[in-house]
């Protein structure tokens, strides 16, 4: 089948759809969903299955879901979305980056279907964008980290360098050091989003330099299970972690899909889905903030929970000048924020941060 | 009691009938599993098999079983004829990889002018780095005895670095925000791989696949060096009293399925996935290996082991879409394929009597 015999027969659907309106009204709005993982991972793709999860407990009856897991970036993705697609759905949101340009290829053969890229750039008439501000949750954990350090010395695990990843640690290191002028930044680039092996290596080796509290980015839990071997703390990330609560895993920064699927979904059945790049925080509920334990003095819970409450009104933005980049160059003068762009192609870490940025 | 009692010489006919009754064997077994996790076995059955050639959407999956096909046919045509020697390529992934890269090498650097003959110099230079990181295990094993084994397979976690460091470094798309990965050569039309004929699904790697396959049956058949490499790997020592040089076949065959794995990662990295990414490779290295053994080691089994394979990935899929079915079950059912396939091919060497005791 060619794209023009495949455009014939979702014309020839859809014509058939509006011939019987009656029908068409009661069909359930088919909503796919594309996951780079199995949706056992207790991460990534699980949270984004929460979501989906989340959007049949609001419409119920009036959708039905599915979902491809363990989909590989690369070769596969567009025959796996067009599959989607050909099953019917009208709605189909891919979950992980490297699916992006396959997004593109294939709406463009389906104008009348409505995508959806997670962590994605481009956009066209059938394809939006949706994203999560973790630097937002990054704020609130990282005043935590400078709080809670005994040693002065906080730990990032890294996963690549990646804009979402650098607002992070600047977002973390910049909140630290506003409660604790001393503190020190040490960065491991773990070159990977899950692999409990080298993310538990990676932890003992930021604890084998003096770190007593860590800040994770890549989503497995081995992390905290070194943190607790040795009782130091950290953060859950992409799940909530709570089997690791009260300590080491003091509180987390999660990723909560479902506020953006209902929201989505919703407008896709009342008719006014437009493909847009949506960039949620805390205050959209994207970013979620998980329960700050007893382990955290009460004075530092109220104060990390005021920086939440804070950011989500949108009184407050974790990129206020005055900043400088880490070569001594000035960024934001005072009472500056740092624009959308900016953000999303940060490339440089700010002034205090030395440990090494890999171009 | 039942014994196994070697044949004198492997059978003909078991030869054709193992890989069809580990076919067989595989749906039984996969049945019995659904039925245990609670689906309906027959529908499962139906939906990966049957669906993907002549389901409701079987326009589209028909096709695309070709294009998944095509990289596992190529790689595995190469790596029979060394397995037919006795010389164990388990490295493909890692030859994948890097031809996928020194292809792209060429892409990239030519961006983005516009002349024909970027699309074959890239085939040669997916061919020629396949070979070169074939190359490696062949002359460790010549020069120092290094298994190729072990040699090929570690390269395959080199070459993975090296893709991660290319996407993340000397290739990432200077227009891409920061994010990891090269340009996309979809959309570079003197560079992609686009499909030759509308709605056959067919790109250069299918016509390569074929190639391949008729190339290497020729080889095995028909030329001096086919016959070499069919006799070290029966009689290594009398392949020597006839003059066959070990280090001449190693190289030979660890170049030549080093070359052809290096062609599919281009053709790949051209085509379906259109960019180097640190997830490049995607085990099609691996799996190749199950098609080369699935096809007993013959080019035209090889053919039908690689639609069959890609008929699983696909039908997988659709189970999934369908049925809910978990995408591991695609894995489960591979590896019970190559598992049966092993169980039943001692019928081939060994034949079974019953002997009565008193």
């Amino acid at each position: 089948m060619n794209r023009r015999q495949l455009i014939a027969s979702v014309a020839a659907m859809t014509t058939i759809s509006l011939a019987l309106p009656g029908w068409a009204q009661e069909d359930p709005l088919k909503v796919g969903f594309i996951y780079v993982g199995p949706v056992s991972d207790g991460g990534w793709t699980y949270q984004h299955d929460q979501g989906r999860l989340a959007v049949e407990a609001e419409f119920g009856d009036r959708v039905e879901t599915t979902y491809l897991e363990n989909v590989p970036e690369g070769v596969d993705a567009e025959r796996a979305l067009t599959q989607l697609a050909l099953a019917g759905n009208d709605v189909i949101y891919a979950t992980s980056f490297g699916y992006m340009d396959a997004v593109i290829n294939v709406a463009a053969k389906f104008p009348d279907i409505k995508f959806e890229h997670n962590t994605g750039y481009k956009r066209t008439e059938n394809v939006g964008t949706y994203d999560g501000r973790f630097y937002e949750g990054r704020a609130v954990t990282g005043t935590i980290a400078g709080r809670m350090t005994q040693s002065n010395k906080i730990g990032y695990i890294a996963t690549f360098p990646i804009p979402e990843v650098i607002q992070g640690i600047n977002s973390a290191y910049i909140h630290a050091k506003k409660v604790n002028p001393d503190v020190e930044m040490r960065v491991v680039w773990a070159y990977t989003w899950f692999d409990p092996a080298k993310e538990a290596d990676a932890a003992n080796a930021l604890m084998a330099e003096g770190v007593d509290v860590i800040l994770q980015h890549t989503n497995s839990t081995a992390p905290l299970a070194q943190l607790q071997q040795q009782g130091k703390i950290g953060f859950g990330q992409a799940s909530d972690m709570a089997s690791f609560a009260p300590s080491p895993r003091v509180s987390s920064v999660y990723n909560n899909w479902g506020a953006h699927y209902v929201k989505s979904v919703g407008r896709v059945l009342d008719g006014t889905w437009q493909p847009e790049g949506v960039w949620g925080g805390i205050g959209d509920g994207i970013v979620a903030i998980g329960e700050i334990t007893d382990a955290v003095p009460a004075e530092v819970k109220a104060e990390a929970e005021s920086l939440r409450d804070k950011i989500a009104a949108g009184e407050y933005h974790p990129f206020t000048g005055p900043l400088n980049k880490a070569d001594g160059s000035a960024w934001l003068a005072d009472g500056q924020t740092a624009t959308d762009e900016e953000l999303s192609g940060m490339n440089f870490f700010v002034e205090g941060i030395t440990a090494e940025l890999p171009q | 009691m039942i014994r196994l009692v070697p044949r004198t010489e492997t059978s003909a006919f078991w030869q054709i009938a193992t890989p069809v009754m580990a076919v067989a064997a595989t749906m039984l077994a996969g049945g019995l599993l659904f039925a245990i996790m609670g689906y309906d076995p027959v529908s499962a059955i139906r939906t990966i098999f049957w669906d993907p050639l002549f389901g409701p959407a079987a326009g589209y999956s028909r096709q695309q079983l070709l294009v998944k096909a095509a990289p596992l046919i190529l790689i595995a045509s190469g790596l029979a004829v060394g397995f037919r020697a006795g010389i164990w390529n388990i490295g493909a992934e890692g030859q994948y990889i890097i031809g996928a890269i020194t292809g792209a090498a060429v892409a990239l650097a030519a961006y983005p002018a516009p002349e024909m003959w970027i699309f074959p110099a890239m085939v040669v230079a997916g061919a020629l780095g396949g070979w070169a990181w074939g190359m490696i295990p062949a002359l460790l094993r010549n020069w120092f005895g290094a298994s190729e084994i072990l040699v090929s397979l570690m390269l395959v976690y080199v070459a993975q670095r090296i893709a991660a460091w290319m996407a993340f470094g000397p290739m990432k798309n200077p227009e891409g925000f920061g994010m990891p990965g090269s340009r996309n050569l979809q959309q570079y039309p003197a560079a992609s791989n686009p499909e030759l004929i509308a709605g056959t699904g067919a790109h250069w790697g299918v016509v390569a696949a074929a190639a391949a396959v008729l190339a290497t049956w020729f080889l095995m058949s028909r030329h001096i060096r086919g016959f070499h490499i069919r006799a070290a790997g029966t009689a290594p020592r009398a392949a020597r009293f006839a003059g066959v040089k070990p280090e001449t076949l190693v190289a030979f065959c660890l170049g030549l399925s080093g070359a052809l794995a290096g062609m599919a990662g281009l053709f790949e990295v051209a085509g379906p996935a259109g960019q180097i990414t640190d997830k490049v490779g995607v085990g099609y290295g691996f799996t190749a290996i199950i098609v080369a053994f699935l096809g007993r080691l013959h080019p035209v089994g090889i053919l039908l082991a690689g639609l069959l394979l890609a008929l699983t990935y696909i039908g997988g899929e659709l189970a999934q879409l369908t049925m809910n079915l978990p995408a591991a079950t695609v894995q489960v059912f591979q590896g019970m394929l190559l598992f049966f396939l092993l169980g039943f091919d001692l019928l081939t060497r060994y034949r079974l009597t019953r002997r009565v005791t008193a």
